[in-house]
């Protein structure tokens, strides 16, 4: 004989990482270890970006990075070779988004003594606003070029972040990108983020980047 | 991609659950996939028909999706509104001080599983 029983569940898809996700960051917080989760499209200029921020704060910190992409291990091998820190790269395997599982099989790969981890995620501005990987920072990116209605069309990825960066702020002359409006988009979605906009490639107001990390270093 | 991975997550509950409960096989999963939640529910039945082959519990499982509405509440007016229609604006008053109550959910409603039963003596 056999029968068919239902079992009620209601559960959602995203309880499990959620919770991965929390312990991570408890285990993260009692290492004293600052992980910075790293969000943005395709061709923002992360890596760019994430080069000279680790370049002006290494002298203080211990700092790794993780690099996730869907293949290839080149932004690990560029980031090595411009910062000399710690990297890693994970493949995600054709996922967009990176879990609390494979981030910790990162952090167990970059292994102890960091005090700050930098952790790419895909180019994506979806998914990975989706999972939670266990960062106790979320940092979005929003480049120039993409255009200021970005937060807008995306709002998940800007409401969960700390930290929203507006990046190639020197190529503003030649793109139509409202800054007040995206300082007010990204404000509607999110009172509590801090918005900095900056050029890596210049250098012009990096100070105030690193200054954030500084001080969110120093609450710890 | 985006909607495989969620499968991906899914199935593997489901078949864990099937082997803890000591079901022969799983026949049915209902999902609830809110409007607003970014799963695309065409996608979504693609991807999870391609991972159930890959299972060892699900091969003749049926997706059953419920798909609840987007409802924004207005802090300003207190109404609410259809998401997908007005977004983040309130059509009552303008307000863009909004909130969504609903319809951003991904769940595992339930899951009909066949288990075998002891022959009845007669």
């Amino acid at each position: 004989m056999q029968q068919v029983k239902t079992i009620l569940l209601s559960k959602s898809v995203f309880e499990d990482n959620d919770a991965r996700a929390e312990k991570l960051r408890s285990g993260l917080k009692e290492k004293n270890i600052c992980l910075v989760n790293v969000m943005s499209s395709p061709g923002s200029g992360k890596t760019t970006l994430l080069i000279s921020l680790i370049n002006a704060l290494k002298q203080k910190y211990n700092i790794g990075v993780m690099e996730a992409d869907i293949d290839s291990d080149k932004d690990a091998v560029t980031v090595a070779e411009k910062t000399g820190v710690r990297s890693i790269q994970l493949h995600t395997g054709g996922m967009c988004h990176l879990d609390a599982d494979m981030t910790k099989q990162g952090l167990d790969g970059l292994g102890d003594g960091l005090d700050l981890i930098f952790l790419e995620n895909v180019g994506n501005l979806v998914c990975p606003a989706e999972y939670d990987t266990g960062a106790n920072v979320d940092m979005v990116i929003l480049s120039v070029p993409e255009g200021n209605d970005k937060p807008l069309k995306y709002p998940l990825v800007f409401q969960k972040s700390d930290l929203a960066v507006i990046s190639k702020t020197d190529a503003l002359p030649y793109f139509n990108f409202n800054m007040d409006e995206c300082r007010e988009y990204i404000r509607s979605r999110n009172p509590d983020a801090s918005v900095i906009a900056v050029s890596a490639k210049t250098g012009e107001n990096m100070d105030e980047l690193v200054n954030w990390f500084i001080r969110k270093l120093s609450e710890r | 991609m985006h909607e495989l991975g969620i499968v991906m997550n899914v199935v593997e509950q489901a078949d864990r659950i099937a082997a803890d409960n000591g079901a022969q096989k799983i026949v049915g999963i209902t999902m609830e996939i809110g409007e607003v939640s970014t799963v695309v529910p065409e996608l979504f039945l693609d991807a999870f028909n391609w991972a159930k082959k890959r299972t060892e519990y699900l091969q003749e499982a049926e997706l059953e999706m419920i798909i609840i509405e987007g409802r924004t509440y207005c802090k300003e007016c207190g109404e609410t509104y259809r998401t997908t229609e007005f977004g983040k604006k309130c059509p009552h008053c303008g307000s863009p001080e909004t909130y969504l109550l609903t319809g951003d959910q991904v769940i595992i409603k339930d899951i009909s599983a066949v288990f075998d039963t002891p022959e009845q003596e007669t």
